[in-house]
């Protein structure tokens, strides 16, 4: 019985020092908690704010304000020989027809000054948009049409509320300007429509006509470079090494090398691609090939140590099931193991494509951080990317472009999302689970 | 399984072949360019690129493709040698230098051709927030110099003062802080060369010193200090002005189109009793102007088409006349005849030299 006691004595005690430290334990775990959940609120609040101020200062960059004039397609300015010749079509001053109509709208300018401060409330667009028009339908010429013409950057501004007028304002907008606006807006001549332009046009030093629809092709080729060199190459090492080298001191030098160059900063791939594809190959500056060059250089690393990861977790019995039927190394590896660990490669490939995509760096040192009007034409073309135009008209003074480079962003972000997505997506779908 | 497999083992030959792909092409792809291509300054770079449009959407020619390198990362690229892997023209914010034409001439880049396209206004500006700034080049080299007079006969010692007060008792009492351009930037060079130097010049001591140690004078004139009260912001004008929107005690270092552009959010500083309006800057009242140049190779004006035609569109008046396009983007024309005699050497591409 004592000993009984004793041990019961002994229990209680336990149990009380038990309790006394559970307070203790489950005090250490809220804490712990807690301290998780605000990091993600954080985080998420971090993320909110950059998608808010992104969106709230880019979203109105997919409108644009369109003038509408009624242009008379003079015969006499366009064509005076009725040629019909589309040489004499395309070299008409149709500059001409967008004053001619302006005047006409405002009769009572008159003066040298005010006449110029009059035409530059329409972009210098208008006159490309009205020889598009003619070249493509020249049965236009002799008739009036209303054509809705994209309004100068400033107006452009002005009315969606980014300056001001007078002293207040830039100064770039004077009371005579702003007193035509007025007469626009009441003869409902003036208004926000969808921005086209944006999406179908090249780079362009007047936002108005500024699009970036040259960058996403220059994206899609330097990406499209990337994909076929890196993911086959990355693939291929990982296989090797993974499978079939021996384990010895040189494999271990490369596996420690490619860890590195996973870390090695952008901008030395880009100094490597200037002396080995520009300076040693000669290829061509600027061109999609030489960055889809480097920046397959860059996510190599990447991809080939995502790849050696989902090797590593195909297990054993696979490979030793394949061998013990009587399967060569060979046909162990291309049959059974390599599809296994495809969709995980095929994920790490692509989150090392999402990289690639937002790289401005390495492509600073090979001349693709350039101005580039036409939309490239091929992978030996000329060409910049998005991000690079995101860079580029950051820096423009023009007020204007600020809004047109959060809609830049908005649409990266968007193929970022998309590309992550569809990594989700093969995972999930193809992903096998042991 | 096995398509799988199969399909690796192609897209791996095709790896290779793509690979192989550079060794192979550029000598049919450089033989072929039919664009001209522009690198240089930053600062000509606005100017360049609207001329480059016009250009490329007026004629039957490629719109040339323009990249911004600064203007001694261009002139090192454009001297590197005459072929269509070099640049065909170099725009930059100051002028070609000795060194630059002897390396150009020693990579057979022989024949160049010099052409003055305006004038730039630097402006050393504020948010409008602030009250606006008198100040005089002597002040801004007392404020931003490595090191200053002392006070005490010809000697000087590292920059003491810490508020535009200390600098000269009329001016406010804030704390010195100006956000300008790296080193590599062709503004700083002409910002140290027209403000600093300017001021420093009022020395009569240091001024004496020129003729005596050129070295030593440019070296005391221009040196910026580096205790943080000239902050590096990086080539990009665009963030200076939008760092000086939510710091109104700072000033910012940058070029006029900038100030143009932005004037509701920042006001330029009055430099020894002008201030920086277009109007003064062209007339040359306004101290701390600059002429911006480009330059073209002669030997590419034959073998990449519309060279000369883009040096027409440049040089012509609707471009960069006291009423053309360039002058709404912030150029500050040149008199008549200085613009008469670069479109005249523009036509005839003049041989250039020092």
């Amino acid at each position: 019985m004592n000993n009984i006691g004793g041990i019961q004595e002994n229990s209680g005690a336990r149990l009380q020092l038990i309790k006394a430290g559970l307070k203790r334990r489950y005090a250490k775990e809220k804490i712990f908690r807690t301290l998780g959940i605000t990091a993600i609120v954080i985080a998420l609040m971090m993320l909110t704010v950059l998608f808010v101020t992104i969106t709230k200062n880019g979203y109105s960059a997919f409108q644009q304000t369109f003038i509408r004039l009624k242009i008379t397609f003079d015969a006499s300015v366009i064509d005076p020989e009725h040629t019909g010749d589309t040489g004499v079509l395309s070299q008409a001053d149709y500059g001409r027809l967008v004053k001619k109509t302006l005047r006409e709208m405002f009769p009572e300018v008159k003066k040298r000054r005010e006449k110029r401060d009059l035409y530059s409330i329409v972009s210098s667009g208008a006159a490309f948009q009205l020889r598009k028009m003619v070249m493509d339908d020249p049965g236009l010429i002799g008739t009036t049409q209303t054509v809705w013409v994209p309004a100068d950057d400033d107006i452009d501004m002005l009315i969606k509320g980014y300056i001001k007028t007078g002293k207040e304002g830039t100064g770039r907008i004077k009371a005579d300007k702003a007193a035509w606006v007025n007469t626009l807006i009441e003869n409902r001549a003036i208004e926000k429509r969808f921005n086209f332009a944006f999406f179908t046009g090249g780079d362009s030093r007047e936002p108005e006509l500024a699009g970036i629809w040259g960058a996403v092709v220059g994206s899609l080729y330097t990406m499209f470079v990337t994909l076929i060199l890196s993911f086959p190459l990355g693939v291929a090492t990982a296989v090797y090494l993974e499978e079939f080298a021996p384990k010895n001191i040189w494999t271990d030098i490369i596996e420690v090398n490619i860890n590195n160059l996973a870390a090695v900063p952008s901008i030395v791939f880009g100094l490597l691609g200037l002396a080995v594809f520009l300076n040693f190959f000669g290829l061509p500056r600027s061109a999609p090939i030489v960055g889809g060059l480097v920046l397959t250089l860059m996510t190599l690393p990447t991809i080939i140590i995502a790849s050696r990861v989902s090797l590593q977790s195909v297990p054993p019995s696979i490979r030793e099931g394949a061998l013990g039927v009587g399967a060569s190394k060979m046909q162990s590896v291309m049959h059974h193991v390599l599809p296994l660990a495809l969709p995980g490669m095929l994920t790490g490939t692509i989150i090392g494509m999402a990289r690639a995509l937002g790289e401005t760096a390495p492509l600073l040192m090979i001349g693709m951080v350039a101005f580039i009007v036409d939309i490239p034409a091929g992978i030996f073309d000329k060409a910049t990317v998005l991000p690079v135009q995101i860079y580029l008209w950051a820096d423009s003074p023009e007020r204007a472009f600020a809004e047109r480079t959060s809609a830049a962003i908005i649409v990266l972000l968007a193929f970022l999302l998309i590309m992550n997505a569809l990594a989700v997506v093969l995972r999930k779908k193809f992903e096998k689970r042991w | 399984m096995k398509k799988i497999s199969g399909m690796a083992v192609a897209l791996m030959l095709f790896a290779a072949a793509t690979l192989m792909l550079p060794v192979l092409m550029p000598a049919a792809d450089a033989a072929v360019r039919n664009y001209i291509s522009i690198v240089g300054s930053s600062t000509v770079y606005p100017f360049a690129t609207v001329v480059a449009e016009q250009f490329g959407k007026t004629t039957k020619f490629k719109t040339p493709k323009v990249e911004s390198t600064g203007s001694g990362g261009g002139l090192k690229l454009f001297c590197s040698g005459i072929g269509v892997q070099h640049p065909d023209i170099t725009n930059a914010s100051r002028r070609i230098k000795k060194s630059e034409v002897k390396k150009c001439a020693k990579n057979g880049v022989r024949e160049i051709t010099e052409i003055k396209i305006g004038y730039d206004g630097i402006v050393i500006a504020n948010s409008r927030k602030a009250k606006r700034m008198k100040i005089s080049r002597k002040d801004l080299f007392l404020a931003l110099a490595k090191d200053v007079p002392s006070g005490i006969g010809e000697s000087l010692i590292p920059n003491p003062y810490r508020t535009w007060k200390d600098v000269n008792p009329s001016l406010p009492d804030i704390k010195i802080e100006v956000l300008g351009p790296p080193p590599t930037s062709g503004t700083r060079d002409a910002f140290a060369e027209l403000a600093l130097q300017g001021g420093c010049k009022k020395f009569s001591w240091i001024k004496a010193m020129k003729k005596k140690d050129k070295k030593r004078y440019k070296a005391v004139c221009e040196a910026i200090r580096e205790d943080g009260a000239y902050i590096e912001a990086g080539e990009n004008d665009m963030l200076i002005v939008k760092k000086l929107e939510g710091n109104p005690g700072a000033f910012g270092v940058f070029g006029f189109s900038f100030l143009d552009q932005n004037a509701d959010k920042i006001q330029g500083s009055i430099i020894d009793g002008v201030e920086p309006t277009f109007e003064n800057i062209a007339s040359g009242q306004y101290p701390l102007s600059r002429p911006l140049y480009f330059y073209v190779k002669k030997a590419h004006a034959g073998m990449i088409p519309g060279i000369k035609e883009y040096i027409k569109e440049f040089t012509s008046e609707k471009a960069w006349g006291p009423e053309g396009y360039l002058i709404d983007k912030g150029l500050i024309p040149m008199p008549d005849r200085e613009r008469e005699k670069f479109r005249r050497d523009g036509r005839n591409l003049k041989n250039f030299s020092m």
